[in-house]
């Protein structure tokens, strides 16, 4: 027997990719460079994708990494910026070089693939947009190398212009030529702090401080003003943003010092947006960084692998080009087993550090998310935004009595709050909503509630991301709700004569 | 915390919690019990609308919304009135013959000229041809409201468990006399099932049998707008409003049918499908195609075979599904739902043709006829 469709269902409406690729790799990173260039090597086809150079207005809401407004103008070139990227990193040139289809510029924003609840995708798809217009992309192999983004943690004054992360600082100085500080406080004493610091002084950026909330460095450093022991008060500052950074040493004596940038440089977070989208499952492991795909570097869901940062693993940038090689080597089947990395160090309880004393010195209207203008107090009270009037009753409300219901669920705060509901996102907030909300539950940071990612994992303006060439199937088939005719008869008319004029006459797209 | 209650509300959804506040406000002991956490499902995942003139409880629902903030305590962000614009000839005869509709039912509608449908909405482009202005209905925020309703309920001493599937329903002799969950055993005079799809597999041992499937619909959500004065605003096949923060969050075309575990589903993918939207958001509104899409998602929502509600009330047992158009009709639902369970009648509307009767006659193969089957998903 023919099965029988219903018409207005998704049933074969969702259009074949607009383009099929044997390798894609997303990132120009050093592991998705490693995995481009061997596959290409290998005599495969292979597109790789990276967002870079961002969009000047993009990068201005703070994506993909916490900018903090301290790129210069040469943001606003995008085609300047190619040419630029392109001769910092010699391995571009060797892709091209290797027939690598190489996509400067482009943002993949979706992942698509049938999994529970879904069934309607010809084959697994990626959406990618060159800012102009979107398409999608099938493959047989894609490698997500995704890299890490900017772990964003609020004190008093981290809102304004000059307060940055590490990740962004980096891109902006070995990637752009376009970081318009020249004096930087340093935030954390890890690896990726070092790194900082190193960076900074050898491009000649005066490096004013590094501060450490606890009572040694996290690592080695050389000669370096590193302050163990030292809480941040706040950064000050004017019209074009920090001036000032205002410490506090042990015994509680403050110290203002001088700086036009504050990179916070505590952690970074593995930036897993696709892989999550994708249906990979999802687990909190504070020595990978936090929310991560468990197993780390491999294939995570069939045909889609995860190598490089995107796995929380640290390490410098030829461990990461090696892992890449290893990972495509793995994915074209000729290799062994990926080497196993111990990891050792709770980055979560130390992100928890930094925060508690960035709460313990500011106020409790310092903003946690700045899109949607959410304070502390409003968090933690689960407090509606500003232009909803707070009745009496809702005073009485709080993440307490939340908690009285069950455990705290981030997507409920996030939806009654709107933290973390604005265009960057949740990029700046995401990490510091979950951990608040686990220090005001009692929860250990493995255990803080996480909201998840959703497709478009970077913004995209409407007009970009439309399916202008819409397939006749999906034009013919589309009703504003379910396309059931006796949903919308008036209650009088049923069972009536007049029910079947109106059934008539409520036809196809259209129904309200 | 005591294990008996005069009403035990399985589902914390729009439904069930308007049910439970119902019932309490009348002094009831009432515990409502949520698989997951309140709210998560279709009641919080919908375009907000509040303007469904089929329904018999529709006056009802039209006359408690503007008192809702204030009966509640909580802010629900309703806001009155619609627009509805056209794009295209075809779409504006249909909202034409929508406005005949109201017209005959009492609920007045003004129809728009081009330039006044442009000027009632500023992002509406020189493709806009008019439209229609319900002096009716209304929108409000899905996910602020259903809080609400918990919150309320529980400031009337209700209960509400979260993260808590009722896993069989007790009874004797025919008269459920509790539920078993993994926290324990709790019995009830009166029971209220509104568990969205998870009903049909919870009442099915009782030998009540509800036909309901549940589909995947799915959404999107742009940066903010500069508001406009009627947030209400739709047309072009889309549903949605433009939230008070000024977001543009829009749904429509087509659901997929799914098969659904009595657990319920965990996931919630969307597809492409956010590409339609978009294309239709910026047809819809030209002068807002350059805001940045932020988010999309999908939610469940369950539908019976004639895609209208189910409310009935069998022995000490009462049924509510809203058939996917739930959320509008909640303050009025759940005044219906409180009068069956104590009254045994609704005081408000006549109902009957909600009623379960209708479907004894119901074919077998219901599902495969009107082709509401899932798709292979692997």
């Amino acid at each position: 027997m023919t099965r029988i469709h219903d018409a207005y269902a998704i049933d074969g409406k969702i259009a074949a990719p607009d383009e099929v690729a044997d390798v894609v790799v997303i990132g120009a990173g050093p592991a998705g460079l490693g995995a481009a260039l061997d596959a290409a090597k290998a005599g495969r086809q292979v597109i790789l994708i990276d967002e870079n150079p961002v969009a000047a207005a993009l990068a201005g809401t703070d994506v993909p990494l916490w900018f903090g407004g301290r790129a210069t103008a040469a943001l606003q070139a995008p085609e300047r910026l190619i040419e630029t990227l392109v001769e910092n990193e010699p391995l571009i040139a060797d892709c091209f070089e290797a027939g690598v289809d190489v996509r400067l510029g482009t943002t993949a924003w979706g992942l698509w693939r049938n999994r529970e609840a879904c069934g309607a995708m010809p084959r697994a798809m990626l959406g990618i947009s060159d800012g102009q217009a979107a398409t999608t992309l099938a493959f047989a192999t894609l490698v997500l190398a995704t890299g890490a983004r900017d772990c964003a943690l609020g004190f008093a004054g981290w809102d304004q212009p000059g307060v940055m992360g590490a990740l962004a600082f980096e891109t902006l100085v070995t990637r752009y030529d376009a970081f318009a500080g020249s004096r930087v406080v340093i935030l954390g004493s890890g690896e990726l702090a070092r790194n900082t610091a190193m960076l900074a002084q050898a491009r000649g950026i005066d490096v004013a401080a590094i501060i450490e909330v606890r009572d040694a460095a996290q690592s080695v450093f050389d000669g370096m003003p590193v302050r163990c022991g030292h809480r941040v008060i706040r950064a000050e500052g004017g019209i074009d943003g920090v001036e000032r950074l205002i410490v506090a040493d042990a015994d509680g004596a403050e110290q203002a010092i001088a700086c036009d940038t504050v990179i916070m440089a505590v952690d970074a977070v593995p930036a897993i947006e696709l892989a999550e989208v994708a249906g990979a499952m999802v687990a909190t492991e504070p020595m990978r960084g936090g929310a991560v795909i468990p197993g780390g570097a491999g294939e995570i869901l069939p045909g889609i692998w995860l190598t490089g940062a995107v796995t929380g693993q640290m390490g410098s940038r030829e461990d990461a080009l090696a892992q890449g090689r290893n990972v495509m080597a793995l994915a074209l089947g000729g290799a062994d087993a990926l080497p196993v990395t111990a990891d050792e160090f709770d980055r979560m309880a130390y992100r928890n550090d930094w925060l508690r004393a960035f709460v313990s010195t500011s106020p409790d209207t310092t903003m946690v998310c700045q899109c949607e203008e959410v304070t502390r107090a409003d968090l933690i009270g689960v407090q509606p935004p500003n232009y909803l009037a707070r009745s009496e009753h809702m005073g009485q409300r709080s993440l307490g009595t939340l908690l009285e219901d069950g455990p705290p669920d981030a997507e409920q705060v996030k939806r009654l709050t709107r933290a973390g509901m604005g265009v960057c996102q949740g990029r700046r907030c995401r990490e510091q909503v979950s951990l608040l909300l686990a220090m005001a539950a009692n929860l250990p940071p493995k255990s803080a509630p996480r909201g998840n990612w959703r497709v478009p994992v970077r913004p995209v303006p409407l007009g970009v991301m439309a399916d202008w060439q819409e397939s006749a199937a999906m034009r013919a088939g589309w009703d504003v709700w379910f396309g059931i005719r006796s949903q919308w008869i008036p209650y009088k008319d049923i069972g009536t004569p007049e029910e079947a004029r109106k059934m008539a006459n409520i036809h196809g797209s259209g129904h309200l | 915390m005591s294990t008996h209650y005069d009403v035990i509300v399985i589902g914390g959804g729009v439904t069930g919690l308007s049910s439970a506040w119902w019932l309490a406000r009348d002094g009831l002991s009432v515990l409502v019990l949520d698989k997951g956490v309140v709210g998560a499902e279709a009641s919080s995942r919908n375009g907000g609308g509040c303007s469904h003139y089929q329904s018999p409880l529709f006056l009802e629902e039209q006359r408690l919304w503007p008192m809702m903030d204030e009966l509640l305590g909580y802010p629900t962000e309703h806001q009155p009135e619609r627009v509805i614009i056209a794009t295209n000839q075809p779409n504006l005869d249909h909202y034409h013959f929508i406005a005949g509709m109201c017209d005959e039912m009492g609920y007045k509608v003004d129809r728009l000229d081009p330039q006044t449908a442009r000027e009632m909405v500023p992002i509406a482009g020189d493709n806009c041809l008019g439209g229609i202005h319900y002096r009716f209905g209304g929108h409000a925020n899905p996910q602020r409201t259903v809080q609400a309703y918990a919150w309320a309920l529980q400031d009337l001493g209700g209960r509400i468990i979260q993260h808590c599937p009722v896993l069989t329903i007790d009874s004797t002799g025919g008269k459920v006399t509790g539920v078993t969950t993994p926290q324990g055993s709790f019995s009830c005079g009166s029971l209220v099932v509104a568990a969205g799809p998870q009903i049909m597999a919870l009442l099915e041992p009782l030998g009540i049998h509800v036909p309901l499937v549940a589909a995947r619909a799915e959404m999107i959500v742009t940066e903010p707008a500069p508001l406009m004065r009627y947030g209400g605003v739709d047309g072009n096949g889309l549903y949605g409003r433009q939230t008070l923060r000024g977001n543009l969050a829009f749904g429509g075309g087509p659901h997929e049918w799914i098969d659904t575990a009595p657990e319920g589903v965990r996931a919630r993918p969307t597809t492409p499908l956010s590409r339609n939207l978009a294309k239709r958001v910026a047809e819809l509104f030209p002068k807002a195609a350059h805001l940045n899409v932020i988010r999309s998602w999908a939610g469940i929502i369950e539908n019976t075979p004639d895609g209208r509600p189910a409310i009935d009330r069998l022995g000490n047992v009462t049924v509510a599904s809203m058939s996917g158009v739930g959320f509008g009709l909640s303050p009025a639902t759940g005044h219906a739902v409180r009068d069956l369970v104590v009254d045994g009648q609704c005081s408000f509307a006549e109902i009957s043709k909600l009623g379960l009767a209708r479907f004894a006659t119901l074919a077998p193969d219901w599902r495969e006829t009107q082709g509401w089957l899932p798709l292979e998903t692997a």
